[in-house]
């Protein structure tokens, strides 16, 4: 009794790497019939870039480090793809709980796949969809220029810093796509995550530097410093600016602290998600 | 520790040992014992609430073992989980299906969380469409399908990675006779061509009896165990089933003359006597005008049912 019956190791590759690619698969599949969730998670944050763009023309004052003449919108572009890649994310990982609903996850939780196979299939379906839309939004946005609902910009994104510019949208969608993993895992409905989404998401993404910047001093500031999103908005601004980049100043972090602070902060997210997912618990079973 | 060690065939594939289960204070699973052979279709029987779909989700490694033990192909659930969801197919009650994508899709993702692609899983799914008369509807959403249809679809992602032990959860909730016959017909073919250990969930007392054996689950506890034979002939004798327009004072009278009290179920009477035929006849002449009519039958499993459930305290008395 109780003998160890080890999985082949030719099948445990395959049981680790398939179902990532099938869960990750699945995810794009299910979103692209879903039509409304992609017009909900990229037209929404375009329109604010365009209101408030218009809106705070006027009262925006650029921070010190920005290039000369920065209007608001150009500020606001980075913070706006970044709140594309959070809705994307959020979008995808809600459908935790319609799949637990639904009944999809405990057919999951049955199989033999590694319960971190789970997860990072998962992530990674709702990081590709977080990525491919704010990619979308990069490049075209700035096109919105021809029928003058956007100012003449550049996005400083040439041929080289393609591949850097999706990496850090790679690494910060999938950073994102597991807090929201993290969010949802836990709850039983979708009304949760929308509080949750309201009263944590929203000022989280506020509080980045994505809609205004930090300022020198005061205690909006500390919190603009102290929110890992900071790092991953000032990141993407950084890969977006053209020409010899930005200063480093307070507020304002440097590239290489950026990507330090993204990536471990992603880590421990992923590391968390991982973790739970392995609970066999109740709330799992229908 | 070898590293490829074949899994031992033994007697038993499924062997639950004294689990007890609870959510937060209610008590689900009391004290539960007992074996599923090799190769046999085990049915758990019992009404909706009577702790079956607790043990199903437990045995398919849904939820934690909280107390006792069970092993599947002699592997300890609570250690080697994932080892036993390689060796066990699971249908549940509620569809595990994905509306959102085909019948083949649903399939394919499935097959991927077994391993399995390409050659292989193609020629899976053709046959398991076959089987379950589904190779025309491949390519409609899941969300489209009737209920029956989504069951087959179900039990066909059960069956993709050919496991040896299969857990149906309420298999044919939602099939119609038809349906429920080609089921029945393909599981036995399972076994019999296969060798696939069987358990079977039901509250359907026809269904009970296509089991090799059956256990009878009652407010969390084993009540019976047995073939459908054997637990037939625990009751003993035959069953009378009397209807009356006065079932009270008919009832009175029965225990009165003939020192039987009959149990009143379903808007009628029924006993249980060794010489059913004799009493029949006694009763129609003792009360022809309270009595409208009388059945008498062997005992079904129905009459199992109630002989357990229904008598359990003086039952239990009667054992100390």
């Amino acid at each position: 009794m109780n003998q160890p019956a080890s999985l082949p190791a030719a099948g445990t590759a395959k049981l680790f790497l398939l179902p990532i690619m099938t869960l990750a698969q699945r995810e794009v599949v299910r979103f692209v019939r879903q039509r409304t969730r992609v017009i909900g998670a990229l037209i929404q944050p375009i329109l604010f870039w365009i209101l408030f763009g218009a809106g705070l023309r006027g009262s925006f004052k650029a921070p010190e480090w920005a290039a000369a003449g920065m209007t608001y919108q150009e500020y606001f572009f980075p913070g706006v793809a970044v709140m594309i890649l959070m809705f994307t994310a959020i979008f995808s990982t809600i459908s935790i709980i319609e799949d637990r609903k639904e009944g999809f996850l405990q057919g999951v939780l049955v199989s033999p796949v590694p319960r971190t196979s789970i997860v990072l299939g998962k992530l990674l379906g709702g990081t590709i969809l977080a990525v491919l839309q704010a990619v979308l939004f990069i490049f075209l946005g700035p096109l919105l220029n021809i029928v003058g609902l956007a100012p003449d910009f550049e996005t400083g994104i040439t041929l080289a810093r393609l591949v850097p510019l999706i990496l850090f949208l790679f690494l910060l969608g999938f950073s994102l796509t597991a807090l929201g993993y993290l969010i949802a895992w836990p709850m039983e409905s979708t009304q949760g995550f929308h509080a949750i989404m309201s009263v944590f998401l929203m000022p989280m993404w506020l509080l980045s530097g994505s809609f205004f910047p930090a300022g020198e001093s005061g205690w909006l500031s500390w919190i603009i410093r102290a929110n890992p999103l900071t790092y991953g908005v000032t990141g993407l601004r950084r890969i977006l600016t053209s020409g010899p980049g930005l200063p480093s100043a307070p507020g304002n972090p440097s590239m290489i602290v950026c990507l330090t602070v993204t990536a471990v902060v992603c880590i421990i997210y992923v590391a968390i998600a991982i973790w739970m997912t392995q609970q066999r618990a109740t709330r799992n079973a229908r | 520790m070898s590293s490829n060690p074949q899994i031992q065939k033994s007697a038993s594939q499924i062997r639950v040992n004294e689990i007890s289960h609870r959510y937060g204070e209610r008590l689900a699973l009391n004290q539960l014992s007992f074996e599923v052979r090799s190769s046999e279709i085990f049915g758990l029987l019992g009404p909706n609430g009577g702790g079956k779909t607790t043990l199903f989700r437990l045995l398919s490694t849904l939820l934690p073992i909280q107390s006792g033990s069970a092993n599947i192909a002699d592997l300890d659930l609570a250690t080697y989980a994932r080892q036993v969801r390689t060796l066990i197919g699971v249908t549940f009650q509620s569809p595990s299906l994905d509306g959102k994508l085909t019948v083949l899709e649903n399939l394919k993702h499935q097959a991927h969380l077994y391993g399995i692609s390409g050659a292989p899983m193609r020629e899976r799914i053709q046959t398991a469409l076959q089987h379950l008369g589904l190779t025309d509807r491949k390519h409609d959403l899941a969300e489209s399908l009737s209920g029956g249809l989504k069951r087959r679809v179900e039990i066909a992602k059960g069956l993709l990675h050919s496991p040896q032990v299969l857990l149906l959860d309420e298999p044919s909730t939602g099939l119609d006779p038809g349906a429920r016959h080609d089921l029945w017909k393909y599981l036995k073919q399972l076994q019999r061509e296969e060798g696939v250990t069987i358990l079977i969930t039901t509250h359907l007392m026809e269904e009970a009896e296509h089991c090799d054996r059956l256990g009878i689950l009652h407010q969390g506890e084993l009540v019976a165990l047995g073939t459908p034979d054997e637990l037939r002939a625990s009751v003993g004798g035959d069953c009378l089933t009397i209807h009356s327009d006065d079932l009270e004072q008919l009832s009175q009278q029965i225990s009165a003359k003939f020192g039987v009290t009959p149990q009143t179920i379903n808007h009628s009477l029924r006993l249980e006597h060794a010489r059913g035929h004799e009493l029949l006849k006694d009763l129609i002449d003792a009360f022809p005008e309270l009595v409208t009519s009388v059945s008498l039958g062997k005992p079904t499993l129905e009459d199992v049912f109630i002989h357990e459930t229904g008598h359990q305290f003086w039952q239990a008395e009667e054992t100390v």
